[in-house]
C-alpha cells in the first residue's frame, strides 16, 4: 500500500475556562499528522491522547451539523471538512487554533453562541403560510421557483460568516450574514406570505443590509459557499422592486450613482455626497472637505470631467434601467 | 520583450479626489517602460453600491467599460479594488451565462458594442507582478526604502471573492496574502506583519455608518502602528481615502492619536524608483507624509 505523505506540525491551541481562568492562554502540541487528516482529527487526538479536558462542539463529522466550526490562523473552517494539510500550504507549519469568537469563549473552543441565535431569531426564521390542513392536492414548487432561493435553504447555521463579519464585531445591532440568508430563504419562496414584512426588518439602518461593507469575508467563511453576500444584493434589489425603500442617506447613495453616471459618465464625488445626505446633512462633512480642497482633492463642478461618448451612456441608462426609485 | 501594453481604467477617483494616484501610475508605468491607454470612454462601476439597486444596468455599464479595452485588444488594468471587484465581476458573469450575454449585448447593440469576453481584467498590482516581474522591479531600484517598516493593506476587493479574483491576482490567498510584502522587500524596504493587512476599511458605510467605518479603520491602523509600522501602502485609493483622509475621526474612534502616512502602491514603487515624490502626488495628501 501507497504511504500516505506525514508532516510534523505544531499546533498552537486556545485554553480558556470561563469559571477559572482570568485570561486565555495557548498550549503547544507538535504531532505528526498525515495527508488524510483534518482538522476535527487533531482536536480529537489532543483531547484523546494529550488532554482530555479540551472542550469542542463536534456531531455529525459529515460537515452538516454546523457545531464543529473554529477558527485556523484566523481562517473560519469547520473542523470536520478542512484537511490540515491545505490549511499547512496556507498558512506553514505552525497553526494557531482559536474558538469562533475568543470574547465569546466559555470553555475553549465552546463559545456562547446567543448572539448568533439572537439575530437569526429576529427575521422570522420559520415561514408564514395559511396552510390548508386538508389539501386536495399537493402544494407543487417548481424546479424553476426553488431555483429562486439559491440554495439558500443549504445553510447550517453554523456561524462561519457571523463570527467572520467586521460588522457583528463593532455594530451589537447588526443582524450579520447567516440571518440575511435566512431572511431571503423566504423572501425568495413564493410560498411565504410575510415577504414585505421581511424586507421591513431587513431595510432598518443599524440592524440591516445596508450596514454591510461588501468586505466579502461572508463569502470566504461559507463552508457550504453559499456565498451570502448575493443574497445580501438580492435582498437589496428585493427592497427596490416591492417599494420598501425609503428615502435616507443609505439607499440615495445607491441611487445616487445612477444620476452621476447619467450626468458625467464618471462619478460627481461631491455631488454623491450633497445628494446622499441631502443639504443639511452634507453640513457635517464640510470639515474633511475643507481639508480635501487643500490639498486639491476636489474638483469643483465647473470642472467636473465627463466620459467620452456620454451619449452612448444616456442611451443605455434609458433603454437598460429595470428599477425605479 | 515587447512593450507592455494595458488599457487604463482610472475608475472616478483617480480623476478626482485621488489625483496623486493617477500621477504615480503614469509616472511608474513610464519608468517601467509600459504603456498605458486611457479609456476616457469608460463610466463609473457603480463601486459596489448600484447593482443593490440595478443590477441589470451595472453589468450594461461595465460591460461597455470592458468593449472598449477589447476594441483596443488590450488588457484592462484597474487601480482601484472596487473597480477591479466590479469589472471582474461583469466579466464573469458574462463570460458564464450567454443567456445573460445576449441580454446584455442586446442593449450594447444599440450604441453599436459588442461584449466579448477577449480582455482580461486585472489590478495594476498584478499586472506588475504577473507581466514585469518583481525581480525586474527590483533591477531598478536605485533609493531603495531602507530603513523604513512598511505595512501592506491589501483592500478587500483584489483578494476577496478568491474563487473570481484568484483568476486575476496569482491565485493570493485571502487568508494570507504576500504580494505587497514581496513588493516592499524587493523596494528594500521591511515589510510589516500584523493582522488586519486583508481587513476591510469600511469605506462602503463611510456615509450610512460613520461609527463602523471609523471604528474598522481604527482597528487597522493601530495594529499597524502596534507593529512599528511607519506607513501603510495600498492599492486601492478608496481604502486611501479613508485612511489618509479620516485620521482624525480615525483617532476619536481610536482612543488614541493615529498618526501615520498612507502611501499607493504606485508612489511606494515610484519613490523606489527614484522618481521625484512631487511626480508621484505627494502633495495632494492629507496626512504628512513625513517620511520623504
Amino acid at each position: 500500500m501507497e504511504q500516505l505523505e506525514k508532516k510534523i506540525l505544531t499546533f498552537k491551541v486556545f485554553r480558556f475556562n470561563a469559571e477559572t481562568d482570568y485570561l486565555p492562554h495557548y498550549d503547544e502540541f507538535k504531532m505528526e499528522v498525515s495527508q488524510s487528516e483534518v482538522v476535527l482529527d487533531i482536536l480529537n487526538r489532543i483531547k484523546w491522547e494529550h488532554d482530555g479536558s479540551l472542550s469542542y462542539r463536534r456531531s455529525c463529522r459529515h460537515g452538516i451539523c454546523g457545531s464543529c466550526a473554529i477558527k485556523v490562523n484566523n481562517k473560519p473552517v469547520l473542523s470536520c471538512k478542512e484537511r490540515v494539510f491545505d490549511l499547512v500550504e496556507i498558512f506553514g507549519t505552525e497553526l494557531v487554533l482559536d474558538p469562533q469568537d475568543k470574547k465569546r469563549a466559555y470553555k475553549d473552543f465552546v463559545i456562547n453562541k446567543e448572539n448568533f441565535w439572537k439575530k437569526y431569531d429576529s427575521v422570522i426564521p420559520y415561514m408564514i403560510a395559511n396552510i390548508n390542513e386538508n389539501p386536495e392536492s399537493e402544494n407543487i414548487v417548481s424546479p424553476k421557483e426553488a431555483e429562486e432561493l439559491d440554495e439558500a435553504d443549504y445553510c447550517i447555521q453554523c456561524g462561519n460568516c457571523f463570527y467572520a463579519c467586521p460588522v457583528v464585531e463593532v455594530n451589537e445591532e447588526y443582524f450579520g450574514p447567516a440571518a440575511f440568508v435566512k431572511a431571503f430563504r423566504f423572501t425568495a419562496d413564493k410560498r411565504d406570505e410575510s415577504k414585505k414584512e421581511r424586507l421591513e426588518i431587513v431595510d432598518k439602518i443599524g440592524q440591516g443590509v445596508w450596514d454591510c461593507v461588501k468586505c466579502f469575508e461572508c463569502a470566504e467563511a461559507c463552508p457550504k459557499e453559499l456565498n451570502p453576500i448575493t443574497k445580501i444584493t438580492k435582498l437589496h434589489n428585493q427592497i427596490f422592486d416591492e417599494g420598501i425603500a425609503e428615502s435616507n442617506v443609505a439607499v440615495r447613495h445607491a441611487v445616487g450613482f445612477k444620476h452621476s453616471i447619467e450626468k458625467h459618465g464618471i462619478l460627481d464625488e461631491g455631488e454623491l455626497v450633497r445628494y446622499s445626505e441631502g443639504n443639511i446633512g452634507v453640513l457635517k462633512h464640510v470639515p474633511e472637505a475643507i481639508a480635501m480642497f487643500k490639498k486639491g482633492k476636489i474638483v469643483l463642478p465647473w470642472n467636473m470631467p465627463k466620459s467620452k461618448n456620454l451619449d452612448e451612456v444616456k442611451k443605455l441608462i434609458d433603454s437598460s434601467s429595470t428599477t425605479k426609485f | 520583450m515587447s512593450k507592455l501594453r494595458y488599457a487604463l481604467y482610472t475608475g472616478c477617483t483617480a480623476r478626482e479626489s485621488t489625483p496623486e494616484l493617477l500621477k504615480s501610475t503614469l509616472a511608474v508605468a513610464e519608468a517601467l517602460d509600459i504603456e498605458l491607454v486611457l479609456l476616457d470612454e469608460a463610466t463609473c462601476c457603480g463601486a459596489s453600491h448600484l447593482q443593490d439597486f440595478d443590477d441589470f444596468l451595472s453589468l450594461v455599464l461595465n460591460a461597455r467599460n470592458i468593449c472598449y479595452a477589447e476594441k483596443m485588444e488590450l488588457p484592462l488594468v484597474t487601480i482601484c479594488n472596487t473597480c477591479q471587484l466590479n469589472t471582474s465581476m461583469t466579466k464573469e458573469r458574462l463570460d458564464h451565462d450567454e443567456n445573460l450575454k445576449a441580454q446584455v449585448n442586446e442593449k450594447l447593440k444599440e450604441v453599436g458594442l459588442e461584449y466579448k469576453g477577449t480582455s482580461e481584467v486585472k489590478h495594476f498590482l498584478y499586472a506588475l507582478i504577473d507581466d514585469v516581474g518583481i525581480d525586474e522591479i527590483a533591477k531598478r531600484v536605485t533609493k531603495p526604502l531602507k530603513n523604513i517598516n512598511m505595512a501592506a493593506f491589501y483592500g478587500c476587493h483584489n483578494i476577496r471573492p478568491s474563487e473570481l479574483q484568484s483568476q486575476n491576482n496569482g491565485g493570493e490567498n485571502p487568508y494570507n496574502p504576500t504580494s505587497i510584502d514581496d513588493l516592499i522587500l524587493a523596494l528594500g524596504g521591511q515589510n510589516v506583519e500584523y493582522e488586519h493587512k486583508n481587513k476591510c476599511c469600511g469605506f462602503h458605510v463611510e456615509l450610512q455608518a460613520p461609527n463602523t467605518a471609523n471604528k474598522l479603520s481604527a482597528s487597522a491602523l493601530t495594529d499597524a502602528i502596534d507593529n512599528n509600522a511607519d506607513a501603510v501602502v495600498t492599492p486601492c485609493p478608496l481604502c486611501h481615502l479613508r485612511l489618509d483622509v479620516q485620521q482624525h475621526n480615525i483617532s476619536k474612534a481610536a482612543g488614541r492619536e493615529v498618526h501615520i502616512p498612507i502611501f499607493h502602491l504606485p508612489q511606494m514603487i515610484g519613490l523606489a524608483l527614484g522618481i521625484e515624490p512631487e511626480k508621484l502626488g505627494i502633495n495632494h495628501h492629507v496626512t504628512e507624509t513625513d517620511l520623504v
